[in-house]
C-alpha cells in the first residue's frame, strides 16, 4: 500500500490531523506593563459577530479595576514628566509597531465586527492614522492652549495646561479599535495615564494593542486594559477615590449600564466626567471615522496659573 | 512694631438709599416674588437692613422662562458687537456709582470699606469691561471658528466677594450670548439687586439677567429647572457635589469653583517683610473668607521660629473692627452661622493639641467678630490643617525639604491655590510645576484679574473663570468627538 493511499483511506474515515497545530493566543489583561489573568480566575468566551468561538478573554474584577488604578497612579507622574517631544516620540513609535502588526488587527477587527476584510483594512488605517495625529499633538498642547496674562498690574501671569491625573475610560462597545484608539490616545498624550474597560463584546484587538504598547517604549502602567463585563467593573471605576476623570464614551450600547449613576459615583471626588455622545439620557457611540478636534484632549486637562511679580 | 493711634475715619452711608424692602429681577422688572421673605442684617452691627423676597420654585420658573425667551428672541440673535456695548455701559455705570456699591457691599457684608472700594467694586467693572471686548471676537477665543452659546444659564454665588462674584459670573455669559438666573447669597443680596437697576439704567433688555434671591431652597429650584442649560456655582465643596450628582444624566453643563486649603510655602531664603506681608494678605485679607486664602502656613523649619515671630508682631497691628472706617483691616464675620463654625473649629485645633495665639485686640460687643488666630504645633492630621475654616485662622506647619513641602501642599483633596516664598528662580518654576493646584503666586498672594484663568483642581471644583479660558465653560465650541 502506498502512503498515499493510506491517507486517502484514513481520510475517509476520521477526521485530517491537520499539517500543523496552531498555537491559539491566550488573551489576558494589560496592567501596569504585564499581561496578568484576572486575580478572579475567570475568563468568558468571546464570539464573532456571527456568534462562532473565537477566543476566551480574562473576566476582569473589582480587584483587577483598583490594581489597575494604582499601576495608572504610579505611572502617572513620570509619564507626565516627560518631556513633550519624548511623549511623541513614544506614541509615534505606537503608530509603527501597529503599523508592523496590521494584518493581525485586520483579522481581530474584522472577526470582531463581523466587516469585510476591505472593510477591515480601512478601519485600521483610519486607527493607525488617528494614533499619529493625536501623537503630534503632545508638544503642541501648551502652545495652543495655554497663555500669557495681561494682567492689569506689574506682573508676570502665565497659564499652561496640565494633565488632570488618572482616567478611567469605558471603551466604545461597537469599534473595537478606530474607537479605542480614539477614547486613549487624547487622554495620554498630555501626560495622563488611563484604565480602560474594554469593550465587553469585543475585547480582542484592545488585548493586541496592550502588545503593541509594550513593546513600544509606553512605560508599565500608562494604559491598563481591562476585559470583561462592563456593567461590574464600571461602578467600581466610576466610584474611585484616586481616579481624577472618566470618560463613559463605552456605556453607550454596553449591557446594564446606566450613566447617570455612573456620573453619580464620579461626583464623590468631583471627577471630570466626559459624557458620552448623544442627546437627553440616550447614550450613541459617535462616528469614528470623523476628524476629530482637541474636545478630547481638553476634556483632562487642567489650567494652571502662575503670577510672579516684576521688579528691578 | 509701633501700632498707630488713628482717629476714626468712617466712610458716609449717606450715598445709599436703601428700601425697606426689595422683590426679585425678573424679565427687566423689580417685581414681588410668591413666597416669604427673610431680613439681611449689617453683620458689623446686627442692624436690619431691609426684607428681601424669597423666591419660590414659581418665580425661579418665571425667571427661566425670561431668560429663555431673552435669548431666543433678542439676546442669542443680537450682534457681538452690540452685546458688547451693553457690556461696556455696564462696567462704565459700575465705576460710575462705585462709592455707592462699595457702601452697600460693606454694610451687607462686613467686610473693610478700602476693600470693597480698592478690590471688590474696581475689579467686578473690570470684568464687565474686559468681558464686553470678547462680546464680538469669539471666533479667535480658540474654540472653533462658530462658537455659539450654550442658552440659559443657573448662577449661584457666595456672600464672601458678593459683587465680584456676580461679575465674574455674569459678564463672561452675556458677552458669549448667553442669558442668566443668579442667585445671590442669602446673607450679601444687595449689592446684586443694586446691579438690577443698573441694568435697568443701562437699558439692558428685559430677561437677559434675572436675580432671584433666596437662600439652599431657591438654589436647588434653579439647579434642578429642566430649562436650565449650565450651572456656575462658585460655594462650597459640599454643594458643589450635590449639584454634580443632581445634574448626572442630563445634558446640563457646569463650572464649579469650590473649596480650598491652601499651602503658603515659605523657604529660608525667601524675603521674609515681604513673605510676612503675602501670609498676613493671604489669610487674613476680607476675614479669611476667601476659597483660596492660604490658610496652610508651611514655613522651612531653619526660619520658622523667626517668621512666626515676625507674624505675630505684623498682626499686632491689624486693626480689626468697623469695617466702614477707611483705616480698618480686618472686618466682621459675614454671619453668625459662619463665626459659630469658625469657633467650632477653632475649639478643635486647641483639643487637638495645637498652639494657639490671637492678636490682642478689642472687639465690638455688637456683630459677629473673629480675632485674627494662628495655629502652631500644627499636625497635617489636625482639622485645623485639613478643613477649610473660611475665616481668619492661619494654621502653621513645618518642613524641611522642597520634596517635603510639595508632599504636604499637595495632601489634601483640594487643589485651588498655593503660595511660593523664594528667592530662587529655578525652585519656583519647579514647585510650580510641582503643586497641584489651579493658580500659584510666587512671592505675592491672592492676586486676581479679569484676564487670568481661576479655578481648582481636584476637589476645589472644574471649570475655569476669567482670561480666554473662562469663555470655554459658557460655549458651545462645536467640536464633536
Amino acid at each position: 500500500m502506498s502512503p498515499a493511499k493510506t491517507k486517502k483511506a484514513a481520510k475517509a474515515t476520521t477526521p485530517s490531523a491537520p499539517k500543523r497545530i496552531d498555537v491559539r493566543k491566550t488573551y489576558k489583561l494589560y496592567v501596569g506593563g504585564a499581561f496578568p489573568r484576572s486575580e478572579s480566575g475567570r475568563s468568558y468566551e468571546v464570539r464573532d459577530a456571527k456568534g462562532a468561538f473565537l477566543a476566551n478573554a480574562a473576566m476582569g474584577s473589582r480587584k483587577d479595576v483598583r490594581d489597575a488604578v494604582v499601576k495608572a497612579r504610579g505611572a502617572q507622574a513620570g509619564w507626565a514628566g516627560a518631556t513633550a517631544y519624548n511623549r511623541g516620540q513614544v506614541l509615534y513609535r505606537v503608530g509603527e509597531v501597529l503599523e508592523g502588526r496590521r494584518e493581525q488587527f485586520v483579522a481581530e477587527v474584522a472577526a470582531s465586527e463581523g466587516v469585510t476584510r476591505t472593510r477591515a483594512n480601512a478601519l485600521v488605517d483610519q486607527a493607525i492614522d488617528r494614533w499619529i495625529w493625536y501623537a503630534g499633538w503632545s508638544d503642541k498642547v501648551a502652545q495652543v492652549l495655554g497663555n500669557l496674562n495681561p494682567v492689569a498690574g506689574p506682573y508676570f501671569d502665565i497659564s499652561a495646561p496640565e494633565p488632570t491625573g488618572v482616567v478611567g475610560v469605558l471603551a466604545p462597545q461597537g469599534s473595537s479599535l478606530l474607537g479605542l484608539v480614539s477614547v486613549i490616545a487624547p487622554a495620554i498624550v498630555t501626560g495622563n495615564t488611563v484604565v480602560v474597560l474594554t469593550s465587553e463584546e469585543r475585547p480582542l484587538p484592545a488585548i493586541s494593542l496592550g502588545e503593541v504598547l509594550a513593546t513600544s517604549d509606553v512605560p508599565g502602567g500608562v494604559v491598563n486594559l481591562i476585559s470583561g463585563r462592563t456593567a461590574e467593573m464600571a461602578p467600581w471605576l466610576a466610584s474611585h477615590r484616586d481616579v481624577n476623570a472618566v470618560d463613559l464614551t463605552g456605556a453607550a450600547d454596553a449591557t446594564d449600564v446606566d450613566w447617570a449613576d455612573l456620573e453619580v459615583k464620579a461626583a464623590d471626588n468631583l471627577k471630570r466626567v466626559l459624557r458620552p455622545a448623544g442627546s437627553g439620557s440616550d447614550a450613541v457611540e459617535p462616528d469614528w471615522a470623523e476628524q476629530p478636534d482637541l474636545s478630547r484632549v481638553r476634556a483632562y486637562l487642567e489650567t494652571k496659573t502662575v503670577w510672579h511679580p516684576k521688579g528691578q | 512694631m509701633p501700632k498707630f493711634e488713628y482717629a476714626p475715619a468712617p466712610e458716609s452711608r449717606a450715598i445709599v438709599d436703601l428700601a425697606s424692602s426689595y422683590g426679585l429681577f425678573i424679565n427687566g422688572e423689580l417685581v414681588d416674588g410668591t413666597g416669604s421673605s427673610f431680613k439681611t442684617i449689617n453683620p458689623a452691627t446686627e442692624e436690619h437692613l431691609a426684607d428681601i423676597a424669597e423666591a419660590s420654585a414659581a418665580d425661579v420658573d418665571a425667571a427661566v422662562r425670561a431668560a429663555r425667551a431673552a435669548q431666543t428672541r433678542v439676546w442669542g440673535r443680537m450682534s457681538g458687537a452690540e452685546r458688547g456695548k451693553y457690556l461696556f455701559r455696564i462696567a462704565r455705570i459700575m465705576q460710575e456709582r462705585s462709592r455707592e456699591l462699595a457702601v452697600l457691599e460693606t454694610l451687607d457684608n462686613g467686610k473693610p470699606i478700602k476693600e470693597s472700594r480698592d478690590v471688590d467694586v474696581p475689579t467686578a467693572a473690570a470684568h464687565f469691561f474686559y468681558h464686553a471686548g470678547w462680546a464680538d471676537k469669539l471666533e479667535y477665543a480658540g474654540l472653533g471658528t462658530s462658537p455659539r452659546p450654550l442658552g440659559v444659564v443657573g448662577q449661584v454665588i457666595p456672600w464672601n466677594f458678593p459683587l465680584l462674584m456676580l461679575a465674574w459670573k455674569i459678564a463672561p455669559a452675556l458677552a458669549t450670548g448667553n442669558t442668566v438666573v443668579l442667585k445671590p447669597a442669602e446673607t450679601t443680596p444687595l449689592t446684586a439687586l443694586l446691579f438690577a437697576e443698573i441694568c435697568q439704567q443701562a437699558d439692558l433688555p428685559p430677561g437677559v439677567v434675572n436675580i432671584v434671591t433666596g437662600a439652599g431652597e431657591t438654589g436647588r429650584a434653579l439647579v434642578e429647572h429642566p430649562d436650565v442649560d449650565k450651572i456656575a456655582f462658585t460655594g462650597s465643596t459640599e454643594v458643589g457635589k450635590a449639584i454634580a450628582r443632581s445634574i448626572a444624566g442630563t445634558r446640563k453643563r457646569a463650572t464649579l469653583e469650590l473649596g480650598g486649603k491652601a499651602a503658603n510655602i515659605v523657604f529660608e531664603d525667601a524675603a521674609v517683610d515681604q513673605a510676612v506681608e503675602g501670609i498676613v494678605n493671604g489669610i487674613f485679607f476680607n476675614q479669611g473668607h476667601v476659597c483660596c486664602a492660604g490658610s496652610r502656613l508651611l514655613v522651612q523649619e531653619s526660619v520658622a521660629d523667626e517668621v512666626v515671630r515676625r507674624l505675630e508682631r505684623r498682626m499686632k497691628t491689624l486693626r480689626v473692627g468697623d469695617p466702614m472706617d477707611k483705616n480698618t483691616d480686618v472686618g466682621a464675620i459675614n454671619s453668625k452661622a459662619q463665626l459659630q463654625r469658625i469657633t467650632e473649629l477653632v475649639d478643635a485645633g486647641e483639643a487637638e493639641g495645637a498652639t494657639r495665639w490671637t492678636a490682642p485686640c478689642e472687639l465690638p460687643t455688637r456683630g459677629f467678630w473673629f480675632a485674627p488666630t494662628v495655629f502652631t504645633d500644627v499636625s497635617q492630621a489636625h482639622r485645623v490643617a485639613t478643613e477649610e475654616i473660611f475665616g481668619p485662622v492661619l494654621s502653621v506647619l513645618t518642613f524641611r525639604t522642597p520634596q517635603e513641602a510639595v508632599a504636604k501642599a499637595n495632601n489634601t483633596p483640594y487643589g485651588l491655590s498655593a503660595g511660593i516664598w523664594t528667592e530662587k528662580g529655578s525652585r519656583i518654576l519647579w514647585m510650580a510645576d510641582q503643586l497641584k493646584a489651579g493658580v500659584v503666586w510666587a512671592n505675592t498672594f491672592n492676586r486676581f484679574d479679569p484676564t487670568s484663568p481661576f479655578g481648582g483642581y481636584k476637589e476645589s471644583g472644574y471649570g475655569r473663570e476669567g482670561g480666554r479660558h473662562g469663555l470655554e465653560a459658557y460655549l458651545q465650541t462645536g467640536e464633536g468627538a
